[in-house]
């Protein structure tokens, strides 16, 4: 089964909205439910990120009878050096992110913790591209 | 602690699920910081006391399962947050004391923090 999902920037509101759809979807097809936190939590981070960061994206949500797999593509600024993104505690986030609870530099690091395999790829000036894989 | 016990210790409101008020609450976590939130690791039913009362607020414990909230310091939720929590099957409780107060009002009362 596929699904695409697009996401605003700046879009605090509905941040979210698709992490929701996923996480009904798969609580629906009886995944684990432990599988199914981890996978929506990494999403919602990565869909969070979008709002955050870039212009817009897409989330395009792939599901095979064993495996999960999400990809995000975004149009924004990217990002310079993934490592140090990766890094806890780093973080360009505005003051309106922080405000809504996120912008600690938690996101990446607990993205990684919540997917099997996370890939993460990005052009500085063009964007950057998630992709999340959990196996059930 | 049942959710009733909890909104009575801290003169709460139950603004959103009061048909769970009997519900029984395992732990709890007090954070600003979703971020935070969403890295809890735990299977037992969680309470999160929070000054943070915004969308994402709902949002955050809808992806971490997380099926109670409570808002210090008074703060309003809207319409909005309460139509999310009502389709999430939430309870969301408000008290005019702060994070501390009421996070040491439940701890001396036995509920134990999720760490």
């Amino acid at each position: 089964m596929h699904f695409e999902y697009k996401v605003e920037g700046g879009d605090f509101t509905n941040a979210g909205t698709t992490s929701s759809e996923v996480k009904k979807m798969l609580k629906q097809l009886g995944v684990n439910p432990s599988i199914v936190k981890r996978t929506v939590v990494a999403l919602y981070e990565a869909e969070v990120n979008i709002v955050a960061h870039a212009y817009r994206g897409t989330i395009f949500v792939d599901l095979e009878e064993n495996s999960v797999s999400i990809r995000l593509e975004d149009e924004g600024p990217g990002i310079p050096d993934i490592d140090k993104a990766m890094e806890q505690g780093f973080s360009t986030a505005s003051p309106e992110v922080r405000e809504m609870g996120f912008g600690a530099g938690m996101g990446l690091p607990n993205m990684k913790n919540n997917s099997d395999k996370l890939i993460v790829n990005s052009v500085v000036g063009k964007g950057t591209t998630v992709e999340i894989i959990n196996y059930f | 602690m049942k959710i009733e016990n909890i909104n009575s210790l801290i003169s709460g409101t139950i603004v959103e699920g009061g048909a769970s008020i009997d519900k029984e609450v395992d732990c709890a976590f007090a954070s600003d910081l979703m971020s935070d939130v969403l890295t809890l690791h735990t299977d037992k039913t969680v309470i999160l006391i929070t000054g943070l009362c915004n969308v994402q607020t709902i949002r955050t414990c809808e992806m971490s399962d997380i099926k109670i909230i409570l808002f210090v310091r008074g703060k309003q939720v809207t319409e909005e947050m309460k139509e999310l929590a009502e389709e999430n099957e939430m309870t969301l409780l408000s008290t005019s004391f702060s994070l501390y107060r009421t996070a040491g009002l439940l701890y001396s009362a036995g509920l134990p923090g999720v760490y």
